[in-house]
């Protein structure tokens, strides 16, 4: 049997209140519950304080900007899925969302749980660092925002101080009709990545204008290939460049064996799954 | 809060009132303190989806919820569904097909059947099977739980076509 050790619990309506309840030594701020409840009924994890934010509804919302797509804090992944904003700025949100866990898990977790928890191979992360998002930040001194390669630091470890929380995340809109898509190789439906790919394509007068690749479960955090999207970028658009950058694509990774995949099965994914990526962006850039 | 905290809600349509310790999972409270032990437990940390239920109309993993976040839910849980006399079409669905024979996993099947058949189109098996992929089985094989779902999916098509 495994069960929680027992904590205070505080229920915050208000990002106010919230805020108040985490000045606290050892307070955790629960959201969906998906990655921090395992590790409380383990017992990996046992604060004294948990705060739990779900009924801060402002933080459900997804919202137009000036420039992008503000995406709430408590988004669940079902909903990212078919929210019809993401679905015709960012469909490359829901297709990745079909590899993130399973339907009911998918009902309760989190984007910003995800982000939080930082896995290196969950989905969110891999998004976020594809599509510059700036993760937004909000503690006791007020508002700040974090970039993707500031905010993750080390596999499951992240920016945040522990009287903060991240009220959501900003994706800017690509600069022109662009082509995205996301594909993964995990042992069964619904488990972490052993690798996962996301590509973003915009093609300007039959050159690559920005051609971007972000990776996941190569490395201590997601990552792009700035390498690869160097070189490809003012090249002609086609997919024989693409094909010809790929082993650029690997520069830099540092893998890790472990019980799921080897380090080298790892990096052998790498090509396999930014090929298709890249292809499929650039064909859907091109369509 | 640090003692217990009261809770209201409903389950299976009643409505009920308790006293519960923070730290107590939702799967506890259904089995221990309401005494509804359909929904089982086996892994505890929502790998094998035997907890599921309905919460609020959607499938949720009652062993990564806490008993006080059912505060004000309405929750369905197996046996909402149907008795052995007058069993729910997704409970008969099962029976027609073989779709358990142990039964530890069924109850948390018939759940997530519950949620998916309102929420998703499931063309294909495929589809079907990515769907219960947060569910398993030890017996069956799971081809016959297809099975009793691609006729749930069907019927549920043909009567709205
Ligand atoms: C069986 C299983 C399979 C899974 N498979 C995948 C998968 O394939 N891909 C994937 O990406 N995920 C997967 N997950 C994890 C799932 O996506 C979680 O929902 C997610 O990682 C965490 O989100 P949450 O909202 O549940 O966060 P919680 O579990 O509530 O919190 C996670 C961490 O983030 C912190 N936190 C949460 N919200 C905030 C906030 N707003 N501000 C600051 N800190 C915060 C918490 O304190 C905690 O440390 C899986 C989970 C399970 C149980
Ligand atoms: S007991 Fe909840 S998923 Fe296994
Ligand atoms: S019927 Fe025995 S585990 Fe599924």
């Amino acid at each position: 049997m495994m069960k929680p050790a027992a904590f205070e619990y505080v229920r915050p309506e208000t990002l106010a209140e919230a805020v108040t309840a985490l000045d606290h030594d050892d307070a955790r701020i629960i959201a969906g519950g998906q990655s921090l409840l395992p590790m409380m009924n383990f017992r990996l994890v046992q604060p004294e304080r948990l705060v739990d934010i779900n009924r801060i509804t402002e933080l459900e919302r997804i919202e137009r900007t000036k420039t992008g797509l503000r995406i709430g804090a408590l988004t669940r992944h079902a909903n990212a899925a078919r929210d019809p904003l993401l679905a015709e700025h960012f469909p490359i949100v829901a297709e990745a969302m079909g590899h993130v866990a399973h339907v009911a898990i998918r009902n309760r977790g989190t984007v910003a749980g995800s982000l939080c928890h930082a896995d290196p191979s969950a989905e969110w992360p891999l998004l976020v660092t594809l599509l510059d998002g700036e993760i937004e930040i909000l503690g006791s001194d007020g508002h700040r925002s974090a970039e993707p390669s500031e905010f993750f630091l080390a596999p499951l470890v992240t920016d945040i101080e522990e009287q903060e929380l991240v009220t959501g995340v900003h994706l800017p809109l690509p600069a022109g009709p662009s082509g995205m898509a996301f594909e993964e190789v995990a042992q069964r439906a619904g488990d972490f990545a052993v690798v996962a790919a996301g590509a973003m394509v915009r093609v300007e007068n039959d050159t690559f204008a920005e051609v971007r690749l972000g990776l996941g479960g190569v490395f201590d955090t997601s990552v792009r290939a700035r390498a690869l999207e160097g070189a490809l970028t003012g090249q002609r658009a086609r997919a024989e460049e693409l094909e010809a950058a790929l082993p650029l694509a690997i520069e830099d990774l540092e893998p890790n064996d472990d019980l799921h995949a080897s380090a080298d099965y790892r990096l052998s994914l790498v090509p396999v799954l930014a090929r298709r990526a890249l292809i499929r962006a650039l064909h859907r850039a091109t369509q | 809060m640090t003692g217990k905290a009261r809770i209201t809600l409903t389950v299976n349509g009643e409505p009920f009132e308790a006293d519960v310790e923070p730290r107590m999972l939702a799967a506890d409270f259904l089995r221990d303190e309401l005494g509804l032990t359909g929904t089982h437990v086996g892994c505890e940390h929502g790998v094998c989806g035997t907890c599921t239920i309905m919460m609020n109309g959607v499938s949720a993993r009652s062993c990564l919820m806490l008993a006080v976040q059912l505060d004000g839910a309405e929750v369905q849980t197996v046996e909402g569904l149907g008795t052995i006399r007058d069993m729910h079409r997704i409970q008969e669905a099962f029976h027609e097909h073989h779709a358990l024979q142990c039964g530890f996993c069924t109850p948390g099947f018939l759940m997530t059947v519950c949620d998916i058949l309102e929420s998703l189109p499931l063309r294909t098996d495929a589809e079907i099977r990515d769907a219960l992929s947060g569910n398993i089985c030890r017996c069956t094989g799971y081809d016959h739980i297809v099975k009793a779902v691609r006729t749930l999916v069907d019927e549920r098509d043909g009567a709205a076509s």
